[in-house]
C-alpha cells in the first residue's frame, strides 16, 4: 500500500497570534512551527499500517524553504519520503491543486490530510483534493482499517458517529480519534539521526490561480474585565445570567 | 440568479442551523435585489421555511438520500444551483456541510469561504470576514469566483424571521451510481442527549474536578440546564471523560450562549476553542487561572462546595421560571 500524509507547517497551539504589514501577514516573529495537530495524528495512523500491514509512507507540503523541518520531523516520526511543493501556500485551493498534481502520478491508495489546519481554519484541502483526484472522500476521520482494497472508516458527527465503507484509493480528513493522543509518535535520536539521509524532494509548483485571498486579519476586541461574584451569593450569578446575560 | 441555501434536516424535521442560513442568505438576496431558494432533502413539511424569508423550496425526496451522503448531496446541489442560476450559495457549518463544501467547490469551481460570522462587507469585491487561527484572529477574504459558497459558523448571525412564500417545487436531481461509491453502514448517535454542537449551554469540567467520579454535579448541572456536557484536553487525554467531550482547538469548537467551566484553567488552546460562546462563566479555586481574563462572570472559590449549592439554586430557578 502506498500512503501519502499530507503536512501542514502551523504555529504551534500555545503561540500569540500577531500581524504585520498592515495586518496582513501572519507575524512569524518568535513562533515556534510544529506539524499540524489534525496531520500528525494521520500520520502516526499511517506509521500504524506501515508497521502492521507493510506500506510506504511519502510525506507532502506545499510551502517554502522554512517548512523543511517540519518535513523531517514527520521523516523522524517514520515517513519514508518527503516531498516539498516549493511555493508559498494562499488558498485552500490552490493548495489542493498542487497536492493533487503530485498524487495523481504517485499511485497512492490512500491519501492522508488534517481536517483543517489550525491556522487558516479553511477545512477544505482534503475534499478538494479528493475531488480533484476524483478519489473516495471521508472527512473527520476518526477510525480507520483497510482490508483487500476496502476501507472501513469512521467519521464523527454532532453527537456520534457514523461507519462508512469505500474502496481505495481514498482519502481521508483525519483527526484526533484517527490514533489516540497517547499513541502519537516522538522522533527518537535513531528516527531524527536517519532522517538527515531520507529523501526531500522538491517539486517546482503548477501555479494554479488562487479562488479567494485573504485582505487582511483582525485580533478580537479586548474583553472586558470578568465580573466576580461572591461563592456566599450565587443567587446574584443567576439573576446576572437570567436579567443581564440573558443566557438563562 | 437566486441564493441558494442548503436545509439541513434529520428525520425530516429541520436544524436550527437551517434556520439561521437561511436568514444569512435573504440578508444576501435583499441586498442583491433577489429571492431565496433553499434545497431540502426528505423533508416533511418545507412551509414552516418561509417564516425565515425563503421564497422558494426545490424539495428533493429520494429514499437514496434518506442517510447523508456528501458526493449525492453535493451534486444534487450543484444541479439545483444550475437549475437557479445561483451565484452564492449558503450553508451551515455542521459536519454534513463541511464535508459537501469542498466538494461542492471543485464541482462548481466556486470560491469556498467557511467560518464566516458575518454579512459580506462589500459585494464588489465579495469579501466575508471568518474566524481564523481558532478564533484567535479574524480574517476578511475575498472570494473571487463568479460562484461563491459561503459556510455561515453557528450562532454567528442568528435566526431572524421575514416571511415569505416558500413555495414548494419537486426536484428530482440525476444522480449516478459514482454519487454513492461511499456507503453508510451504520449510525450510532445517541438520541437522548444534547450534542455540544446543538446545545445553546455548554457545562465544562477541568482537571480542578481531580476525578471521573467527582462528574456527578456536572452531568447534574447540565440535566438542568438542558445543557451538554464537554471537557478540557487533559481529562480526555487521562480518560476520565470520553473524547468527544474534549473541545478546546484541537477537541470540538463552542458557540453555544452560554459555557460553564469548572475547575479548568484557562489553557491557551482551550480558550481559542471556547472563544465564540457568547457568554462564559469560570468557577475554579485559583484566582489567577487564565480563565478569568477570558470569562464574563467567575467565581473564585471551591467548586466542590459552589457547584452544588448552584445546582440547587437553579432548580429553583428553573422551577419558578418553567
Amino acid at each position: 500500500m502506498k500512503i501519502l500524509v499530507c503536512i501542514s507547517h502551523v504555529p504551534d497551539t500555545t503561540s500569540k497570534i500577531n500581524f504585520t504589514d498592515g495586518d496582513s501577514k501572519f507575524d512569524t516573529n518568535g513562533v515556534q512551527f510544529v506539524i499540524n495537530p489534525n496531520d500528525e495524528f494521520g500520520l502516526t495512523r499511517a506509521m500504524w499500517f506501515k508497521e502492521k500491514q507493510g506500506a510506504t509512507v511519502d510525506v507532502i507540503n506545499v510551502g517554502g524553504p522554512e517548512t523543511e523541518p517540519t518535513l523531517r520531523k514527520a521523516l523522524a516520526i517514520g515517513a519514508d519520503a518527503a516531498i516539498r511543493v516549493n511555493t508559498a501556500p494562499t488558498d485552500g485551493f490552490q493548495v489542493a491543486k498542487e497536492l493533487a498534481n503530485v498524487a495523481k502520478d504517485g499511485g497512492y491508495d490512500l491519501v492522508i490530510a488534517g481536517r483543517e489546519s489550525i491556522d487558516y481554519n479553511g477545512g477544505m484541502v482534503p475534499g478538494m483534493l479528493a475531488t480533484l483526484l476524483k478519489a473516495n472522500f471521508v472527512n473527520n476521520c476518526i477510525g480507520l482499517e483497510i482490508e483487500n482494497e476496502k476501507a472501513k472508516a469512521i467519521r464523527e458527527i454532532e453527537g456520534g458517529k457514523e461507519t462508512l465503507t469505500a474502496s481505495l484509493p481514498l482519502v481521508v480528513g483525519g483527526q484526533k480519534g484517527l490514533v489516540e493522543e497517547s499513541d502519537l509518535k516522538i522522533p527518537n535520536m535513531r528516527g531524527i539521526m536517519q532522517a538527515r539521509k531520507k529523501p526531500l524532494n522538491i517539486v517546482e509548483p503548477t501555479q494554479p490561480e488562487s479562488r479567494t485571498e485573504t485582505a487582511k486579519f483582525e485580533k478580537p476586541a479586548p474583553k472586558g474585565d470578568v465580573k466576580l461574584i461572591d461563592p456566599e451569593n450565587l443567587d446574584e450569578l443567576i439573576d446576572l445570567l437570567h436579567n443581564e446575560a440573558k443566557v438563562i | 440568479m437566486s441564493v441558494l441555501v442548503y436545509i439541513e434536516s434529520e428525520e425530516g424535521k429541520f436544524k436550527k442551523a437551517s434556520f439561521e442560513v437561511a436568514s444569512y442568505a435573504k440578508e444576501i438576496a435583499n441586498t442583491s435585489g433577489t429571492t431565496v431558494t433553499a434545497v431540502t432533502f426528505n423533508a416533511q413539511d418545507t412551509s414552516e421555511l418561509g417564516k425565515y424569508g425563503v421564497d422558494k423550496v426545490l424539495a428533493i425526496s429520494n429514499n437514496k438520500l434518506s442517510k447523508f451522503n456528501a458526493e449525492a448531496y453535493a451534486d444534487a446541489l450543484k444541479q439545483a444551483a444550475e437549475k437557479e442560476g445561483s451565484k452564492v450559495i449558503v450553508l451551515s457549518q455542521s459536519s454534513n456541510s463541511k464535508y459537501l463544501a469542498p466538494i461542492l467547490s471543485v464541482q462548481m469551481e466556486a470560491g469556498y469561504a467557511s467560518n464566516v460570522v458575518a454579512l459580506p462587507e462589500s459585494t464588489e469585491p465579495f469579501t466575508v470576514k471568518r474566524t481564523a487561527f481558532t478564533n484567535k484572529a479574524f480574517s476578511f477574504t475575498k472570494i473571487n469566483t463568479d460562484t461563491k459558497i459561503i459556510g455561515v459558523s453557528k450562532n454567528a448571525f442568528g435566526v431572524k424571521e421575514k416571511q415569505a412564500d416558500a413555495q414548494e417545487e419537486e426536484f428530482t436531481p440525476t444522480l449516478s451510481d459514482e454519487d454513492f461509491t461511499v456507503k453508510v453502514e451504520s449510525v450510532d448517535k445517541a438520541t437522548d442527549k444534547v450534542t455540544i454542537a446543538d446545545a445553546e449551554i455548554v457545562v465544562s469540567g477541568g482537571r480542578g474536578l481531580k476525578g471521573p467520579e467527582n462528574w456527578g454535579m456536572i452531568e447534574e448541572m447540565a440535566e438542568i440546564l438542558g445543557a451538554a456536557t464537554a471537557c478540557s484536553k487533559p481529562v480526555s487525554d487521562m480518560g476520565w471523560r470520553p473524547h468527544g467531550e474534549h473541545v478546546g482547538q484541537t477537541g470540538k469548537p463552542v458557540a453555544s450562549n452560554l459555557y460553564i467551566a469548572v475547575g479548568v484553567s484557562g489553557a491557551i488552546q482551550h480558550l481559542a476553542g471556547i472563544n465564540a460562546a457568547k457568554t462564559k462563566v469560570v468557577i475554579n479555586n485559583d484566582p489567577e487561572a487564565p480563565f478569568f481574563k477570558a470569562a464574563d462572570y467567575g467565581v473564585v472559590g471551591d467548586a466542590f462546595e459552589i457547584v452544588p449549592k448552584l445546582n440547587e439554586k437553579l432548580k429553583e430557578f428553573k422551577a419558578k421560571n418553567a
